[in-house]
């Protein structure tokens, strides 16, 4: 391992297929076999998995805690909802479109985002979204305010398939838009930018002494993965044909990472395992009381802070390890 | 114009330093173990309930029951830093503020379990119901007392801090927590005292704020965004930086509102951006 193709030879290792990967991608497509009533829910799933994944390439990956993650959503939500309202409503531009307006707000604010770290940046990404979210419901000419945006009108996607009562379309359609940004996600993680992003977030001082700029490394990252966000934006205003001041709102962005937290975070799959358990368990439990549904939220998050602290997988891979470890 | 800008003042004021009642605590625990407590409005709101049920179930009056809400604060935040906060002191920021949002949508859900979603009505006292005119501006009586409270409170700590051994022995723990403990100071013990003192603020200003702002469940959030940026552009442990963060804060909320109503809270949230950008440690803030 001392030789020189060492670290070339490790990023292929790890980026080479596990059967467990393929399983699960291909498990994804059992909900249009197994639960045809559920797949307006599936694709919500596969769009806040979407939005989970941007979170965890600066959050679990770089170490850059946002608690404003939720004002690219939005941005992606509002774009494609006013460009359909007014101009045209052909879904894959408008998929563009989000993701263009997310990716240069993202691009202007990384250049504050990379200066900051521990509570200063908590608070001015948490500052951040809620002047997005004022912006957004005094403009109540542009957004519609409080009352969301009416007048939505979607196109159907390639003009041929509808977005149908049933989401078949949709979730086809979120599936294979969450698909491609998991493949261009595990590029980037695999890759040495992806590796020296790990090392920024263990130590953001050290990494510019080994060749890796920190602070343009972050803004890097930090656009990427707002362009995710405002394509998992747009593709919510798109499939639900509304959009609601709730999109920008800190609720979202505390919802996004306690996905990602219970997931695990600095895992590729870790926001879509949690998106998956998060918003099946709350269309199961918000019948009985939406109310009560946070207590449950609030002390699974306690209990995973205290006893699971790498999330749901990193206590199954830890579980896997030493139950391999016995049997060997 | 004019006569509106001294009842702006006041009013502001008056909300200032409600929002520096809310937040002082956070402020010295924060600067003094780095641990960032996003449960401290839920103490408040606790407080508000305690005062609301102990006057409607239990007919006490008003004033009594505020050292009741300052204990009761005071009494669960000793219990949760027992039981849960201790252990991530160490922990990076994330697990704690993770940990902390998990409190308080905990505690969210229980009131609105307990006391439901409505909005808590509070019947204060007559002698605090009436008002006088003073050179046009209208002062209610119970902004004056809420007003003479705060600034008792901030003497007492100011006092506290400066001129007594355990004043003392905190300041020495904000300024260097590690040599603080070569010294032989019980940092964990001072530190769980501050914190108790400081979530019985939170407590007391929960209650005095039910008259002026409301309670329902939500309280726990929508304070949590105006004590946080009261602490961080005040500047960690700062007595008189959260004063003065608290009362530019509130008169300026009370003036957005007033003279910009069509901005709402835009324009607060402009100025802690551009605050923390311009001095990421607070207006007021060593480090």
């Amino acid at each position: 391992m001392a030789s020189a193709a060492a670290p070339h030879a490790y990023l292929q290792q790890q980026a080479r297929w596990h059967w467990v990967e393929i399983v699960f991608w291909l498990s994804t497509l059992l909900p249009f076999v197994l639960f045809p009533q559920y797949l307006q829910l599936a694709s919500q799933i596969a769009i806040t998995a979407l939005f989970a994944l941007s979170l965890d390439l600066i959050l679990g990956y770089a170490g850059v805690v946002s608690l404003g993650h939720a004002a690219f959503f939005g941005l992606g939500a509002y774009t494609a909802g006013i460009l359909s309202k007014f101009y045209w409503g052909e879904p894959l531009s408008l998929l563009v479109a989000g993701a263009l307006v997310a990716g240069l707000v993202g691009y202007a604010t990384s250049w504050i985002i990379a200066y900051f770290r521990h509570l200063a940046l908590i608070m001015i990404t948490l500052g951040l979204g809620l002047l997005l979210y004022e912006a957004a419901n005094s403009a109540s000419w542009l957004t519609g305010g409080a009352d969301g945006l009416q007048g939505v009108r979607i196109r159907p996607l390639l003009d041929y398939f509808n977005f149908d009562l049933y989401g078949r379309t949709a979730y086809t359609y979120s599936l294979i838009v969450l698909f491609l940004a998991f493949l261009v996600t595990r590029r980037i993680i695999h890759s040495p930018f992806g590796l020296s992003l790990r090392g920024i977030r263990e130590n953001p001082v050290r990494m510019p002494a080994i060749g890796a700029p920190s602070r343009a490394h972050i803004r890097k990252i930090y656009t990427i993965a707002a362009v995710m966000a405002g394509i998992a934006g747009a593709l919510i205003a798109e499939t639900t044909e509304t959009v609601s001041l709730e999109t920008l709102s800190f609720q979202r962005s505390a919802d996004v990472l306690v996905i990602l937290i219970l997931g695990g975070a600095g895992r590729l799959y870790g926001g879509i395992v949690g998106a998956i358990i998060y918003m099946v368990a709350r269309d199961q439990f918000s019948g009985v009381n939406p109310q009560f549904w946070y207590f449950w939220i609030g002390l699974l998050l306690v209990a995973v802070v205290m006893f699971l602290p790498n999330g749901i997988l990193g206590g199954l891979a830890r579980f896997t390890e030493s139950w391999r470890r016995r049997s060997r | 114009m004019l006569t509106s800008l001294g009842g702006v003042l006041f009013d502001g004021f008056a909300y200032g330093m409600l929002l520096f009642l809310l937040s002082v605590g956070l402020s010295v625990t924060l600067g003094m173990m780095n641990f960032i407590n996003l449960a401290h409005g839920s103490f408040g709101m606790l407080g508000g309930y305690v005062t609301v049920t102990l006057m409607d179930r239990l007919g006490w009056p008003f004033l009594a029951t505020l050292p009741a809400a300052f204990v009761a604060a005071a009494a669960l935040s000793v219990v949760l830093e027992r039981l849960l906060f201790r252990h991530s002191y160490r922990a990076g920021e994330l697990d704690q503020v993770l940990l902390t949002i998990g409190v308080v949508f905990m505690s969210v859900a229980s009131a609105a379990y307990i006391w439901g979603t409505v909005q808590q009505p509070v019947q204060l006292p007559d002698y605090f119901t009436g008002s006088f005119t003073f050179l046009g501006v209208n002062f209610a009586y119970y902004r004056l007392f809420l007003i003479g409270t705060a600034l008792v409170v901030t003497l007492l700590l100011v006092a506290g801090l400066e001129w007594t051994r355990f004043g003392a022995q905190v300041r020495a723990a904000v300024d260097n927590q590690r040599m603080a403990r070569g010294l032989g100071i019980n940092v964990n013990l001072a530190f769980a005292i501050t914190f108790a003192l400081g979530s019985g603020l939170a407590g007391l200003g929960g209650s005095l704020a039910i008259a002026m702002v409301g309670l329902d469940p939500d309280f726990a959030f929508a304070y949590l965004v105006y004590v946080l940026i009261v602490v961080s552009v005040g500047g960690l442990a700062s007595i008189g930086g959260s004063f003065a963060a608290a009362t530019v804060l509130g008169i300026s909320d009370i003036a957005g509102k007033y003279y910009f109503p069509a901005l709402g809270s835009f324009l607060i949230y402009l100025v802690m951006v551009g605050v923390l950008m311009w001095r990421p440690a607070g207006l007021f803030g060593k480090r």
